[in-house]
């Protein structure tokens, strides 16, 4: 009820937000091709929604494709990184230096070298996903209570075992906090990627909206972004109340 | 069963445990008292061959079980019971680890302490000494031939700690299983054990062994008794002597 409330409350922010938009682009007298209002892009998003809907699924696709991949890269990177202390020093260095290269100077050595199909669009993803899923991971694994560990050690774990019945499960809430992050970083990773070349696609229809100077049509692009990120987002989050159990929101039910 | 005998133990150059010998027989329950500090939960690594020993052996039952881990029932100071879990879940942990988890033992086990209807509940439902209960029963489930449970209610508030040492003490006297107990706390080890060993400040060894003289099963009247406060009152004098010297140092 609360929590509903709350919603409740954000969405008329936003809402008061768009209409001082609205007015501010009215009374301003700016021209449509400069910032087009709310109620003019949002005309524009119902009429050419037939046009959009398959840009819209495409990126979408793309998206949880390069998310999934994004994951398991993420998680096997983090686990071996946890597991193996001569790997992390090895390859730590590395990952923080991947993330240094702007992805706009990687892309087109990606096409150069794997041409326009999906594959160099993947990776472009791929590297945006697994970095925030690597280090949320591996914090995870290492925030393990050390109570916990000694116990494991005192009943004659296995490491491998310790690993996966105590440190893997221990970092599902960090796990998942980083899933969240890279979620909405995937949806921009595809668009991004579609610049490179696509024959469908959100960026697809923003780079051909831009050329045209179309300013309402880059907003519904925008406006689209956003939103599926948000979706995304939710989506995971709804993921996560079912696998991660007995932490917190249980507690509200206690039964003492 | 449990045989310590004449072990040494030190942490680079500062000697712990010296020349500490004492025995834990067959359906006894033993109390280790000592000033904080003195070595008690190194003395629980080394039985539970997480560290080990320079000097002298740890037998049970005849054999060697020094650097072997998991041949012994632990109950630690906080109830370490894995969140995702539920109760019954957390109490095959141990023999799930060795291949085979016994879902039936703990159940039945949960059946006797009267918390079946937790089995599927999360440790976040249940109250701290609900979850030192369980805590409890894991190690029981265990099924190891001796049960060391390092301070189990130091974590408690008074009220819960005695309600627990009632608990604990109804189900021993009714199963008898060998129990080590570490504590820092005079009255429950008189209250609980058959034998108390009193240990000296660092390095540690064996000061005195009390043989604890009421009879079981055993009220809590007993804790009014004038034999009892007369024992408190050694127990605490033995203790006093190895903080004063400590100081003095």
């Amino acid at each position: 009820m609360k929590q509903a409330f709350k919603q409740g409350r954000t969405i008329i922010f936003i809402a008061f937000l768009l209409f001082i938009w609205e007015l501010i682009v009215r009374f301003a007298d700016i021209p449509h091709w400069l910032l087009p209002t709310p109620s003019a892009i949002l005309k524009e998003g119902s009429q050419s929604y037939e046009t959009f809907v398959p840009h819209a699924l495409a990126t979408v696709q793309l998206a949880l494709l390069g998310l999934a991949i994004g994951i398991l890269c993420g998680l096997t990177v983090a686990v071996l990184l946890h597991r193996f202390t001569f790997v992390l020093e090895l390859f730590y260095p590395i990952l923080i230096m991947s993330q240094n290269i702007p992805v706009l100077v990687l892309a087109p050595l990606l096409i150069i070298w794997f041409g326009f199909g999906l594959l160099p669009k993947l990776i472009i993803i791929c590297l945006v996903c697994f970095f925030p899923i690597v280090i949320s991971a591996m914090d995870g694994f290492r925030q393990t209570a050390p109570e916990l560990k000694h116990y494991f050690e005192m009943i004659g774990a296995t490491k491998a075992q310790t690993f996966w019945k105590l440190e893997w499960p221990y970092a599902y809430p960090s796990i998942f906090s980083g899933i969240k992050i890279a979620a909405t970083y995937s949806v921009m990773g595809a668009v991004i990627a579609e610049w490179l070349g696509a024959k469908k696609g959100i960026g697809v229809y923003m780079t051909l909206a831009q050329s045209s100077f179309r300013t309402d049509r880059v907003f519904v692009a925008i406006f689209a972004i956003v939103f599926l990120s948000l979706l995304l987002f939710s989506a995971i989050r709804l993921i996560e109340k079912f696998v991660v159990k007995g932490r917190g929101f249980h507690a509200e039910h206690s039964k003492h | 069963m449990l045989s310590i005998q004449n072990i040494d133990k030190s942490f680079d150059a500062l000697p712990v445990i010296c020349n500490l010998s004492f025995e834990v027989k067959d359906g006894e329950f033993v109390a280790i008292i000592g000033p904080s500090g003195s070595g008690k939960s190194t003395l629980f690594q080394l039985i539970g061959g997480v560290t080990s020993i320079d000097a002298g052996a740890i037998l049970l039952n005849g054999t060697d079980i020094q650097q072997t881990k998991g041949t012994i029932g632990y109950m630690p100071q906080q109830p370490c019971l894995l969140p995702w879990r539920t109760i019954v879940e957390n109490i095959t942990i141990v023999d799930e680890l060795q291949g085979k988890p016994n879902v039936n033992d703990a159940k039945e086990w949960l059946d006797k302490v009267g918390l079946a209807a937790f089995e599927h509940a999360y440790p976040n439902e249940l109250s701290g000494g609900m979850q030192q209960r369980v805590s409890f029963i894991r190690a029981i489930v265990s099924n190891k031939p001796i049960l060391c449970l390092d301070e189990p209610f130091s974590a408690l508030d008074e009220f819960t700690r005695l309600e627990m040492q009632a608990w604990l003490l109804s189900i021993w006297e009714k199963y008898r299983k060998s129990i080590l107990f570490v504590t820092h706390s005079i009255e429950e080890a008189l209250f609980l054990a058959d034998r108390i060993i009193v240990l000296t400040k660092r390095p540690a060894t064996v000061k005195k062994e009390i043989i604890v003289p009421f009879a079981r099963p055993r009220q809590e009247e007993i804790r009014h008794s004038a034999s009892f406060t007369a024992l408190k009152q050694q127990l605490f004098t033995y203790l006093k002597e190895e903080k004063d010297e400590a100081n003095v140092d």
